[in-house]
């Protein structure tokens, strides 16, 4: 469907009209037809899936950060995320859970910093699925990369391999579990996207903290989409990924790093 | 030969007893009365669940987490929120007390089981406040336990 440098207005009009007509025949679950092919939707519920559908490899959920609205000192979307899925710490930062964490960094040249926060980067070749023995870490059809707890044996072979340090392993008992967010002493865990919240159609925990703070770094959605927001942004303005040398391919970008 | 029988029998009979009256004295493990689900009826029959829950919530785990198949009706989450337990400062208990709902069973068969060991044993807070999950229609429902002794087991 890519149509290159040959776009111009009239075409993406027409993609927008077939995408509502073929949105309405389908019988769109979230939406509203307001005549024969034409559709109002809001961009939250478009996404929701119904009910016994499963992800689609048509969708790639990926995430935008922009390091320049980034702020040092803020920490929303870690809070956000552990109170979400319920992995604050135990009181041992050596090995207490984290599946986000701010990350400064700085050029040793002109000594400028820069903060942004660092999570599991969904890569489309995640080298932790590859490594693992039991196939418990997985990649599901819209590229969010999770770790199958039924199956993890707690090896930690995937955290060895995350060129980005993004899992942690439960150490200890944990109790008090959120519903949405199971964990357990002895398995691997990271950063989800907030599958349970995506599955729902709405933001993951920390873009939608990170949005409340009015500084709105962060931004997701569906990377095979060239309508959504962060599709746009992403071919408006450069971005990168971190260690695109690896050639893992990211569904987390970054833009505003100086290097 | 007849005698013999007749004597057999009754020998048999009178060993029964003795052993069933000694078990009775020495205070035999009670029979599990798990409590009853919110709604009026589980989501497939009584007997059925009874025999079947591992394998349907095995099933619907993988669907769910790896297919992203969200809503269907084998739910984890959904026994734990119909089931839930009330204890004695009217919140519902976790795993680690007996009067549990699966820790009833599970305790009586000596099966362990280690959903609870990354799962939620309670509801969600949200589904607390809201009671009910939902509705399921009435089946053919086995009224508690101790029926299940004059069932037969279906397949194998």
């Amino acid at each position: 469907m890519s149509c290159g440098n040959s776009c111009n207005s009239n075409t993406s009009s027409r993609r927008g009209f077939l995408t509502s007509m073929a949105a309405s025949a389908a019988g769109a679950t979230a939406g509203l037809t307001l005549a024969p092919g034409i559709t109002l939707f809001s961009p939250a519920q478009a996404k929701a899936r119904g009910k016994g559908e499963a992800a689609s490899s048509k969708v790639r959920w990926g995430m935008l950060v922009d390091a320049n609205k980034c702020d040092d000192g803020c920490t929303a979307c870690v809070d956000a995320c552990a109170d979400e899925n319920g992995w604050q710490g135990e009181g041992n930062p050596a090995t207490d859970a984290q599946w986000i964490r701010k990350v400064k960094v700085t050029d040793p040249g002109t000594g400028k910093s820069q903060s942004l926060p660092m999570m599991c980067q969904h890569c489309e070749e995640p080298p932790c699925v590859d490594v693992c023995p039991t196939g418990a870490s997985m990649k599901r059809a819209d590229g969010i990369v999770l770790v199958d707890k039924h199956s993890c044996i707690g090896c930690r072979y995937c955290m060895m391999a995350c060129p980005y340090q993004a899992r942690s392993f439960v150490h200890e008992p944990v109790s008090g579990q959120r519903t949405r967010a199971p964990r357990g002493k002895g398995t691997v865990e990271s950063c989800t996207f907030c599958v349970h919240r995506v599955d729902e159609g709405q933001q993951p925990a920390c873009v939608e903290a990170c949005g409340g703070t009015k500084r709105g770094a962060l931004t997701f959605g569906d990377l095979n989409d060239p309508e959504s927001e962060i599709s746009k942004k992403i071919a408006t303005y450069p971005t990168q990924a971190i260690r695109s040398d690896l050639g893992l391919k990211p569904g987390v970008r970054y833009m505003g790093l100086d290097t | 030969m007849a005698l013999r029988t007749i004597i057999s029998v009754l020998v048999a009979t009178f060993v029964f007893v003795a052993i069933s009256s000694f078990a009775e004295a020495a205070g035999r493990v009670t029979i599990p009365e798990p409590a009853k689900g919110k709604g009026d009826q589980c989501v497939a029959d009584t007997s059925f669940m009874r025999k079947n829950h591992p394998s349907l919530l095995n099933h619907q785990r993988d669907d769910t987490l790896r297919k992203g198949i969200r809503g269907n009706e084998f739910s984890l989450k959904e026994c734990v929120a119909c089931h839930a337990v009330e204890g004695k400062d009217a919140k519902p208990v976790t795993y680690e007390n007996p009067e549990h709902f699966c820790r009833t069973c599970h305790t009586y068969v000596a099966v362990k089981l280690d959903c609870f060991e990354c799962h939620a044993s309670t509801p969600d807070k949200k589904r607390q406040a809201n009671e009910l999950p939902k509705k399921h229609p009435p089946t053919n429902a086995l009224s508690s336990w101790r029926d299940l002794s004059a069932q037969t087991c279906e397949g194998g």
